[in-house]
């Protein structure tokens, strides 16, 4: 091989090629992370693997759809409870039964079991924030059609669900700004997981 | 797909096919080939079998390897979920196509080439990665059992393993760390918890303590040498070792960081757990738990030795020991385990036993690296109260007729 070809072999194929390289093995100390182990396992790792594109807002906005107990991520709109009966006896009542009780996929809404029976778990009096509601409705709702709904029909659907288990009255108009505050029933019995390991059982 | 059947004849022409197949032995060496050129042994009959196997030319080299037909292993499906059968497997991986299944809309189809994972929310760079970039990264593997915290029945005597706890499996994962993709994205100090987000019907999502992606959580795009398969997340999964499977969201499609948690369905109505007229909540660790798989339902027993045969696993590290009663649980005896015994993996107990055809109940129960002994059914009544529910770990014991019948004994 001519002295000449080799030298632009080397500056033009290997040389893009021995950068990165070198960046691997001259990075700098990776930033401090929770363990110990995590550290010392990527305390050869470069600073940036260079790798993925950066995300712009317009792409993260289409994707995150979650709501938070503090109503982060609720949607412009409202909805009243009146409304949301008519969408949930045409979109929900087959999965969920009439006024959400007794359908073949649960019911959502409270009502006295029959006797012997325990209370079948509802939004009423097992689910600890209002918001939720929103999120999973807004989510996967209705089964057939997930995701189908416009974010004015799931905050009439909410509306609905949360005045047919009598935590609002049916003129609660329901938006980002009240949704958050509605106190659910079942708030006060949630408690982290107390197991820990070791003899004991719990 | 239309399947062409072809005799040895025409695949080995330069043999004669007189001298190749005997008359009679025509349709039993008969083998399929697809329309991809694949060569797969057919399933047939016993009265199709040849009287001499080493007298007829077997089947050519395929392109994907078969089940022999004599092996009936399957799931057990409801609408929801589909259970493996752990009372037929040996060793501690299970086959892929025989994971357990579990999802909350379907199984979807995703186009590896379209599929993207974004992280953002408190991260200095939000970033989306294609699958490409992710196999890019530095890799991992790791043997662990995933385990849905709602798997017990009891209640009636013909229940097998699979359907007693049958929501149990183990694989081997492959892919690159979480804490890996954290440092690239630059997770912030206040950042505390995250939300994973399935790309299914369900858009399924669950709230993860951020410490757990620093620790051991993995990115898997791999099952046992091969890609994911579509029931167990293709192409991309979050897996974290020893927590109940729901968190290990299939078909990754988002990270959020954030400081508080969402309270998802998934974490609130959904995978908690009644406990004293309250209601736990964020439960991940798996317990300990074992079953014995052989002697089980719907098998029978002959008198003298029997290996008795289980697995035991348990989420929070390594097995101890395991001890397996064969008298009702007055006694205990220390099963032995099979090398390797692996954090966070189920491991396989083996205990010699010579049965002399006497009525009695055989049980096994672990110790794991806590301390923590699994308990019995009573027990876990005792602690939580009776409605039940997830995290349901009890010991399950086979009751042994003297015609060797086992049942399982149903739990009041």
């Amino acid at each position: 091989m001519p002295k000449t070809l080799s030298r632009v072999l080397l500056t033009v194929v290997l040389l893009p090629l021995l950068i990165p390289t070198l960046g691997v093995f001259h990075a700098e100390n990776p930033p401090q992370t929770p363990s110990q182990n995590i550290a010392s396992d990527t305390a050869h790792f470069p600073r940036s693997f260079g790798l993925g594109r950066v995300a712009t807002q317009v792409e993260i906005k289409k994707l995150d759809i979650d709501v938070r107990p503090d109503g982060k991520g609720l949607p412009i709109g409202s909805g009243i409870s009146a409304k949301g009966k008519s969408i949930f006896e045409l979109k929900c009542a087959p999965c969920h039964g009439i006024g959400g009780v007794g359908g073949p996929n649960g019911s959502l809404v409270s009502s006295v079991p029959a006797a012997g029976k325990r209370p079948e778990r509802t939004i009423g009096n097992y689910w600890p924030y209002a918001t939720t509601v929103f999120d999973y409705v807004r989510r996967a709702m209705p089964f057939n059609a997930p995701g189908s709904l416009t974010d004015e029909e799931v905050y009439h659907l909410t509306a609905y669900l949360l005045h047919a288990n009598k935590i609002i009255d049916e003129t609660t108009v329901i938006d980002a700004k009240s949704l958050p505050k509605v106190v659910m029933p079942a708030h006060q019995l949630f408690i982290p997981d107390n197991r820990k390991g070791g003899p004991e059982i719990k | 797909m239309k399947n062409k059947l072809i005799e040895i004849g025409q695949i080995a022409p330069k043999f004669s096919r007189r001298k190749l197949l005997g008359g009679a032995a025509t349709a039993a060496v008969a083998i399929v080939q697809t329309a991809q050129g694949k060569n797969l042994q057919q399933a047939i009959t016993v009265g199709d079998l040849p009287d001499d196997p080493t007298k007829v030319v077997g089947t050519l080299a395929g392109e994907v390897g078969t089940r022999s037909s004599f092996e009936k292993l399957v799931k057990k499906p409801s609408d929801i979920s589909s259970r493996s059968p752990l009372q037929d497997f040996y060793g501690m991986i299970t086959p892929s196509d025989l994971h357990f299944e579990r999802h909350h809309a379907g199984v979807p189809t995703i186009d590896p080439n379209k599929h993207e994972l974004l992280i953002h929310g408190l991260v200095e760079k939000p970033l989306v990665f294609k699958l490409s970039d992710l196999k890019r990264f530095p890799s991992v593997s790791r043997i662990a059992f995933l385990e849905c915290s709602g798997n017990y029945r009891t209640g009636k005597e013909t229940l097998s393993p699979q359907e007693i706890c049958g929501l149990t499996s183990q694989s081997e994962w492959t892919g690159v760390k979480l804490s890996t993709l954290f440092r690239e994205v630059g997770v912030k100090p206040n950042a505390s918890w995250f939300l994973a987000e399935g790309g299914d019907a369900a858009v399924m999502t669950r709230s993860i303590p951020v410490k757990k992606g620093w620790d051991d959580a993995i990115i898997a795009y791999a099952q046992n040498g091969e890609a994911l398969r579509p029931e167990q997340g293709y192409p991309v999964r979050l897996f974290l070792p020893g927590w109940e499977g729901n968190t290990s969201v299939k078909w990754l499609r988002r990270l959020e960081l954030s400081d508080a948690p969402f309270m998802t369905r998934e974490e609130t109505s959904k995978y908690t757990e009644s406990v004293n007229g309250k209601i736990r909540q964020f439960s991940f660790d798996i317990d300990a738990r074992s079953i014995i798989t052989y002697p089980s339902y719907p098998q029978r027993i002959e008198k003298g030795w029997v290996e008795i045969r289980g697995l035991a696993w348990s989420g929070r590290g390594k097995v101890v020991q395991v001890e397996v009663s064969t008298n009702a649980g007055k006694s205990w005896q220390l099963a032995r385990l099979q090398e390797p015994i692996l954090d966070k993996a189920h491991v396989q107990f083996r205990y010699l036993w010579e049965w002399k055809g006497e009525s009695t109940e055989i049980m096994s129960r672990v110790t794991d690296e806590t301390g923590y002994v699994q308990p019995t059914y009573q027990q876990l009544i005792a602690a939580r109260g009776a409605d039940g529910g997830y995290h349901f770990n009890a010991i399950a014991s086979w009751q042994i007729k003297p015609d060797g019948a086992v049942l399982h004994k149903p739990e009041k």
